[in-house]
């Protein structure tokens, strides 16, 4: 199969795209205002890569997930799945494309249906992949299942009768049912404790390598992000801040926000005293913004120009771009 | 406590169906065999609840109007939910317009008294078993499709049901395998209260002579017995008891099945 050698090719390519919420008051549901959820967002996820997305929570990285998916019909913008135009697709013009994007979860106790045996839930996938017969199916689910570490024998229980790892690994089983070749992985390890943590990351990298499979991987965490991505995009309210390869991010930081992000992330040693470029304040509401940049109201290096005009995207090399006027050598 | 009444409620319903199945042969008599001379009799050996104006055993009157009684609440109530249950579904799930039109349409019914409609009905069609029934389902499905629009609301944003969309599973599959099973523990509770006003809206409408003429039902005995209260207290009071206990058993049953889910829920 094709999917199995590594290359460099653009699976996926998004390009301005906009996902905008009316906010509607009073008896007439009138519209009074737009939450720009997804405002103006170019990505590319390379076959058999890991593309990150970090962001604080309500930035509206999930919902980017949601549109590739066309789980949310998108406002403008363009998805490209392998060359192929499909944000503009219809439900049934995309059935044979749920073959190839699946999606894991972040809660691993809503996204099982508690009233399905996580057999029937897999088997879920297989049915739309077209494997007939019972028998056959069943076979496949213990294979699935013995995929993600788990074992076979398990296929006739309930989602309650298993932990929260457990329940995640049968959340990948259920998106492998497919064979997919991309995985929008949305926070799928937000809601695990440390230690179960790094063992789903674990699988998920195993996976890729077996199986050459590409993600998306959306989390809030900087260091999980860091760990697994290949290339990193720093979301903040909508807008992509800073995309670059994971390892030049770390390494070369340019956006306020990017920094603020990297100081905050804990250092295990307690005598290590590190620069705390903290940041002041929530991350305020995205309904009708101000005009300007959208981080204006946090940024330590905030001017009177950040708060007028739009900010462009700078290109500060090849791979790495920047939404912020300030920190580009002119 | 709550489970105990709840199984009392189980015994008494398990009672009914099992008399109304069974009322041909715990029926000690023919309930409609006139016997002129035991007129307005009292409880005694051989007819323990008495018999009525003409004769005719209450015992074995009661027991075949269990019959009426349980007919009318299944069928009532199943009908009603399989229409509420599909539009409410459908209303919930695909929103806008249908959604609209058909919420609409349950506020207008729902503005109507829903006993005066009833008995507008069956009084324009006429007294019949199949006329009472069809007049308690105009007005019946109405909660069930406002109970399954919000749950389905509800549910249908949760994220096992956008996996199931991602797996490329169709609307009607969605719906029917994923989302419904996950809302009928509040719908079974709802039938099951349901099941309660039905036999008490079909007794009110027997009892009004709307009913079905040619069998006994616990409603038109209450109303033969009414006129006679002061010196036949008998006649009245047993179809009383059994419509009362019939209520009652399907209300602590509903109860008891909303306790146990809704701990199941929060759980």
């Amino acid at each position: 199969m094709e999917r199995m050698k590594p290359s460099n090719n653009v699976l996926l390519k998004v390009e301005g795209l906009r996902k905008y919420f009316p906010v509607r008051r009073g008896f007439f549901q009138r519209v009074i205002g737009w939450i720009k959820a997804v405002d103006d967002v170019d990505l590319e996820v390379y076959q058999g890569k890991t593309l990150g997305l970090v962001g604080e929570s309500g930035c509206g990285k999930s919902t980017i997930g949601r549109l590739i998916l066309k789980l949310l019909e998108p406002d403008e913008g363009r998805i490209i799945y392998q060359g192929r135009e499909i944000s503009s697709v219809s439900q049934d013009e995309m059935k044979p494309l749920r073959k190839e994007m699946q999606i894991i979860f972040q809660d691993p106790f809503g996204s099982l249906n508690p009233r399905m045996t996580v057999g029937q839930s897999i088997e879920e996938g297989l049915r739309t992949l077209g494997v007939k017969g019972h028998g056959e199916r069943r076979t496949r689910v213990g294979d699935l299942l013995e995929t993600v570490g788990i074992g076979p024998d398990v296929a006739d229980f309930y989602p309650h009768e298993f932990s929260g790892g457990q329940r995640q690994r049968i959340g990948i089983a259920r998106a492998l049912s497919v064979e997919p070749s991309l995985i929008i992985c949305d926070e799928p390890v937000s809601a695990l404790d440390v230690s179960i943590q790094s063992q789903i990351i674990n699988l998920l990298k195993d996976l890729q390598n077996k199986l050459g499979l590409s993600y998306l991987f959306i989390s809030h965490d900087l260091t999980v992000v860091g760990y697994i991505s290949d290339t990193v995009a720093v979301m903040y309210l909508g807008h992509i801040m800073e995309y670059a390869p994971a390892d030049e991010l770390f390494d070369n930081p340019l956006h306020p926000y990017t920094l603020a992000l990297l100081s905050a992330i804990p250092t295990p040693d307690p005598d290590v005293r590190h620069e705390q470029k903290g940041l002041v304040g929530d991350v305020p509401s995205p309904f009708n913004p101000p005009p300007g940049c959208k981080f204006q109201g946090r940024c330590p290096l905030v001017e009177d120009r950040c708060r007028i005009e739009e900010i462009d995207v700078y290109r500060v090399h090849e791979e790495h771009t920047v939404r912020c006027w300030k920190v580009v050598k002119k | 406590m709550g489970n105990r009444l709840a199984w009392i409620g189980l015994i008494i319903i398990c009672i009914l169906a099992g008399t109304a199945l069974l009322a041909p042969f715990l029926a000690p008599y023919d309930p409609l065999a006139i016997d002129l001379p035991g007129e307005l009799e009292g409880p005694r050996a051989g007819h323990p609840l008495g018999q009525d104006k003409l004769g005719r055993d209450i015992l074995s009157q009661i027991i075949y109007g269990s019959r009426v009684s349980l007919l009318v609440g299944l069928v009532v109530v199943g009908i009603s939910l399989a229409i509420g249950v599909s539009l409410g579904a459908l209303a919930g799930y695909f929103g806008g317009v249908l959604d609209t039109i058909l919420m609409r349409l349950v506020d207008i019914l729902l503005a109507f008294p829903g006993i005066l409609l009833a008995i507008a009905l069956a009084g324009i069609l006429g007294p019949s078993l199949n006329n009472i029934i069809l007049a308690l389902c105009v007005l019946g499905w109405v909660g069930y499709a406002r109970l399954v629009r919000g749950q389905v609301l509800a549910e249908k944003n949760r994220e096992y049901v956008l996996a199931a969309k991602a797996l490329g599973g169709s609307h009607p599959r969605i719906i029917v395998r994923h989302i419904l099973p996950n809302v009928f523990a509040p719908v079974i509770v709802e039938a099951t209260f349901g099941l309660a006003g039905v036999i008490l809206a079909e007794s009110s409408l027997s009892f009004l002579g709307l009913g079905p003429q040619d069998v006994p039902t616990w409603g038109k005995l209450l109303n033969e017995g009414a006129q006679y209260l002061l010196f036949a207290p008998h006649v009245a009071t047993f179809p009383g008891m059994a419509i009362m206990l019939t209520v009652l058993g399907f209300n602590l049953l509903g109860d008891g099945l909303r306790n146990r889910w809704d701990v199941k829920r929060s759980a």
